[in-house]
């Protein structure tokens, strides 16, 4: 009777703090000041023009992120002009994972001429407060008086496999509909990706 | 992509044996012998995910290319070992990339030879079937599903091979 008691508080415990974790669509995300592959320190008040911001978590090492790569600059060449960049954050700990350190990123940044930020989440400390899990993991936010207000989480389209077959563009339409100053209409979407690596 | 892959054994099998381009139908026997992996999609997994037979089914989603999944491996596959004899059964469902089946994935289990039961699972409609195995999973994995008969747990993220025992031995009784 007690383990069983014990069992039903651990689990509860267990759900509670997966629940509290992260933010849902409506809270307001927290800035941050983090460094770039250009060695500037880079924070969303900085854009002072954006009207929101399409912040990607994603890294060099998981094949699904790499996957999203060019779409990934696709969003920024189609959305930065309207004021909502692209800006990529690099959460894993680069010990666990030396292929995303600094020059690493750099290098890939070079090679797949990244138009936006990739910073890096250096004592990973934004990426839990945003609740990201995985990579790639998409936070589409929108400026608004209270802050930079979370509208839409999740993937960035259906078909990781194939850009040429997506039917539903997830991240696109969040973005479409915020700028005609509509409702987003899936607000949260899932996908596979690869854990965050922590030591 | 099953054409391609009678494509791609066709070309393999054709430089290899002779320069004849052989028939599809003398082909697939041999394809079989090549891919002995087991392929479905989220209709085919379902049964996988509900078994009510009284024993516990301890379901990990790995992928050769997830550095952690391959890292527990080895746990699932002692408790594959030491609890068979406790109506335990591991199954890994493998969520690699169906392109490099042949590059990565077959000689990884090669060379490994595990001894729990492998299958494939390649279905594009994840935002579907993500929430549908469990309402929690963000898509991340590793990740983990132990369940008998009605009772289940899903687990994200990796797991020591002390959680995982201790885990497994909520199941037990």
């Amino acid at each position: 009777m007690i383990a069983v008691v014990i069992c039903m508080v651990t689990l509860s415990a267990f759900t509670m703090s997966t629940e509290d974790e992260g933010y849902s669509v409506g809270d307001i995300a927290t800035d941050f000041k983090l460094e770039n592959i250009d060695g500037k320190m880079v924070s969303l008040s900085d854009y002072e023009q954006a009207k929101g911001f399409i912040v990607v978590f994603t890294c060099n090492t998981c094949p699904y992120a790499v996957a999203y790569e060019d779409r990934i600059v696709a969003l920024d060449k189609k959305y930065a002009s309207k004021d909502y960049p692209v800006i990529a954050i690099m959460p894993n700990d680069t010990d666990v994972m030396p292929g995303d350190n600094m020059k690493a990123m750099q290098a890939r940044a070079k090679a797949k001429g990244f138009t936006f930020p990739y910073l890096m989440d250096k004592g990973q400390k934004i990426y839990p407060q945003y609740g990201a899990t995985k990579t790639p993991h998409v936070y589409v936010l929108e400026k608004t008086r209270k802050g930079n207000e979370v509208k839409y989480i999740g993937a960035i389209d259906d078909n990781y496999k194939d850009a040429a077959a997506v039917k539903t563009k997830y991240v696109e339409n969040a973005v479409d509909a915020l700028l005609s100053g509509k409702e987003v209409e899936q607000k949260e979407t899932r996908a596979i990706g690869c854990s965050i690596k922590v030591k | 992509m099953k054409q391609f892959l009678v494509i791609i054994i066709l070309v393999v099998f054709g430089c290899k044996n002779s320069n004849e381009v052989q028939p599809v139908e003398e082909i697939e026997p041999i394809e079989s012998i090549e891919t002995d992996l087991e392929i479905y999609d989220f209709e085919g997994l379902k049964p996988f995910l509900n078994q009510e037979d009284d024993k516990i089914h301890v379901v990990n989603f790995w992928a050769t290319w997830c550095a952690p999944c391959v890292k527990e491996l080895p746990y699932f596959e002692t408790v594959n070992r030491n609890y068979a004899d406790k109506n335990v059964e591991v199954l890994l469902v493998s969520l690699d990339f169906p392109r490099q089946y042949d590059t990565k994935l077959k000689p990884f289990l090669k060379k490994e030879q595990l001894n729990s039961k492998v299958i494939c699972f390649d279905d594009i409609d994840q935002n579907t079937w993500i929430p549908a195995i469990d309402k929690d999973w963000s898509g991340a994995i590793p990740a983990t599903l132990i369940y008998k008969n009605g009772k289940r747990k899903f687990y994200e993220g990796s797991f020591t091979m002390e959680n995982l025992e201790a885990e497994l031995k909520n199941f037990l009784n």
